[in-house]
């Protein structure tokens, strides 16, 4: 495969402007190129205690109509850490991701080989409303729906038989509950001034973390994140990212991202996924630091992608 | 974040005299072709605006002229003698009856249907049939569903619907009878702007909701309806309009009585059993084509009816909302009627 590459393109160094100030987040364009020595982590390294294995992830092979996007993949979730996918557009990362709610199921033609478990029961034999309770999922664009604030958070924690019409009722616990899951999200104090404001009124990293919000207000025990920050500037990538570390020992947390200093930044694992197969499966420092394989140091190096 | 920290203050904006807004973009460098093209269709939407105009303009000079206050509360009658031919309360009654027993039908089904095609359509084969058979009616005309629906609602089994003749026939026009038919016209035009609309939703938006555990229906009835309420509007006052317009199907199905005839004495029921006229027959009725023969009253009976459209379109529009309407109570909906039509006190 590695002969159908196209010659390797390394940044040299002298091209690079000289940065004089460590930059406190890196901006998603510039993505590419080897993680700087100057990249912080924002976590000291999981508690063993708290870490346990939630989700496990056996062969999985995935397919649309007859084209495998994944292929054999073996991984464990677990909760208390956050676990990052990397790799290069069409690895199949974030159809893998998809799979761990059954949203691949929503595109016609999706099919899976192999088992997906989540606390040792097999996921396809959930009922697959009440497993996207439980692993829930924020994609890459923010996406609100068009209601107030505290309505898309209160859509998410009612049950299938949501108040009606557009005012919907607010009982105390509800609004206890909608409060909560905003806070938790980091973004109450920010919007706690009017919550009937239309969500699409706020700003991108508003939406993204309303998303969050909404996603975790139904309690998840596993939070799914396909690339949350690509739509976000470097503020808002920050909060959010300082928001996914600070949430790893309630939920655990699967990201897809193709940033790799945000992959350095919060996860405790890296998964590195190349044309639909897992390459290589390490805690972050080995993976970024002593990759073993000769394409996880080209892909991290920047010299394909 | 310290987002604020990073970004500093402000600095003063510049000041007026040194802004440099964008100038028109004159057509002068333009293809010739580009050009004519350009004129024309500025030329053609000017001109419509224009005929718009002239219609309302006429039929306001003309039907003011003949306009009274007693019109809208006598009752019409048979009459050559315009002084002695009454007023047109009873084909008023019949245009807003029908036009109720239309959308009320065809909204729902028609929103059901659009939804149905849209959001689940298997199996396929059985959406494509749906699918042509939409397309069907609206390009049937109007007069044909008028004489199939008297064919069918003179059918024995469907006589509660109308009238029994003595000998046991069914008399087949009723307010029913044309309500029903009139739903079948406006049907195509909900389910196409609902279609349309659910279409223009981002699968993302159905995924998200998906996402959070919620079943296909709750999504569409909690996020994709609310979300395409103001095309759902157009399309009913669109329908509205095609059944408050249609003569073929009052003429042929709804007894051409000039006055509301109930039938029995059951207070609601009887009189949708019953016949009448509306608007449209009454205007053909007293037009110089029609037997009544007296124009004035035509004239007077037009603008009525053109108002009736214009206010039901804006009162549709205005209660389920644009978009800056999203967050007002049906109340406060009301008032923003009423403050678009200053001169209604």
């Amino acid at each position: 495969m590695d002969s159908l590459m196209p010659p390797p393109v390394r940044r040299i160094s002298v091209d690079r402007e000289p940065s004089v100030i460590p930059a406190p987040a890196v901006s998603e364009n510039d993505s590419r190129g080897a993680v700087q020595p100057s990249a912080r982590r924002l976590l000291t390294r999981s508690d063993p205690a708290v870490v346990r294995e939630r989700m496990r992830i056996e062969s999985v092979w995935l397919a649309y109509g007859e084209n495998w996007v994944v292929r054999d993949v073996t991984l464990p979730v677990r909760q208390g850490e956050v676990l990052a996918l990397i790799g290069a557009s069409g690895s199949g990362k974030t159809t893998l991701l998809r799979s761990l709610n059954r949203l691949t199921e929503v595109t016609a033609g999706g099919a899976r080989a192999g088992r997906i478990t989540l606390d040792g029961q097999e996921i396809h034999e959930l009922e697959v409303n009440h497993l996207r309770r439980r692993v829930s999922m924020v994609f890459q664009q923010p996406n609100p729906f068009p209601m107030s604030i505290y309505d898309n958070v209160a859509y998410a924690l009612a049950e299938q038989r949501p108040p009606r019409g557009r005012r919907r009722r607010r009982t105390p616990a509800l609004e206890a509950a909608v409060e909560d899951a905003l806070r938790r999200a980091g973004l109450y104090d920010e919007v706690a001034g009017d919550l009937t404001r239309s969500a699409q009124r706020l700003s991108g990293g508003q939406q993204q973390r309303l998303c969050i919000a909404r996603a975790l207000a139904a309690e998840p025990e596993v939070l799914l994140l396909d690339e949350p920050c690509s739509a976000l500037d470097p503020i808002s990538t920050a909060t959010i990212e300082e928001l996914i570390v600070g949430l790893r020992e309630s939920v655990a947390i699967v990201i897809v991202t193709h940033n790799l200093q945000q992959a350095f930044r919060v996860a405790d694992h890296v998964a590195f996924m190349h044309l639909g197969e897992l390459v290589e499966y390490g805690s972050s420092e080995q993976v970024f630091d002593r990759p073993s394989q000769q394409r996880t140091r080209d892909y991290i190096s920047g010299a394909f992608g | 974040m310290d987002g604020a920290a990073l970004l500093g203050t402000p600095k003063p904006a510049p000041r007026a005299g040194a802004v440099v807004r964008p100038k028109r973009q004159g057509t002068s460098a333009w293809p010739l072709i580009d050009r004519i093209g350009y004129w024309l269709c500025w030329a053609t939407g000017i001109a419509l605006c224009l005929i718009v105009l002239w219609i309302v303009v006429y039929m306001m000079i003309k039907g003011i002229g003949y306009l009274r206050p007693a019109l809208f509360v006598e009752h019409p009658a048979a009459s050559l003698q315009q002084s002695k031919s009454g007023g047109f309360l009873d084909p008023i009654e019949g245009t807003l009856i029908i036009t109720a027993i239309g959308t009320l039908i065809a909204a729902p089904t028609g929103i059901g249907i659009a939804v149905w095609l849209s959001e689940y359509a298997r199996p396929a084969p059985l959406a494509r049939a749906v699918e042509s058979a939409v397309d069907v009616i609206a390009g049937v005309p109007s007069v044909v569903l008028a004489i199939f629906g008297l064919l069918v609602f003179s059918e024995s089994f469907l006589g509660f619907l109308s009238e029994h003749a003595a000998n046991g026939t069914v008399y087949g026009r009723s307010f029913f009878a044309a309500g029903i038919v009139m739903a079948l016209l406006a049907l195509p035009l909900i389910v196409g702007s609902t279609r349309e609309a659910l279409s223009q939703v981002p699968d993302r938006v159905r995924e998200a909701s998906y996402a959070l555990g919620k079943s296909r229906a709750s999504t569409i009835r909690c996020v994709l309806l609310p979300s395409i309420r103001p095309d759902v509007a157009s399309g009913i006052a669109l329908g509205m309009g095609r059944i408050i317009g249609d003569t073929a199907i009052i003429t042929i199905l709804l007894g051409q009585t000039l006055t509301t005839q109930a039938v029995g004495g059951t207070p609601v029921l009887g009189l949708l059993r019953g016949t009448g006229s509306t608007l449209t027959s009454y205007v053909f009725y007293n037009s110089p084509a029609g037997e009544g023969n007296s124009p004035q009253k035509a004239y007077a009976a037009a603008f009525v009816l053109l108002v009736i459209v214009l206010l039901l379109n804006a009162l549709v529009t205005a209660l389920t909302g644009g978009r800056r309407l999203d967050r007002l109570g049906i109340g406060a909906r009301l008032s923003l009627i009423g403050r678009s039509f200053p001169w209604i006190p």
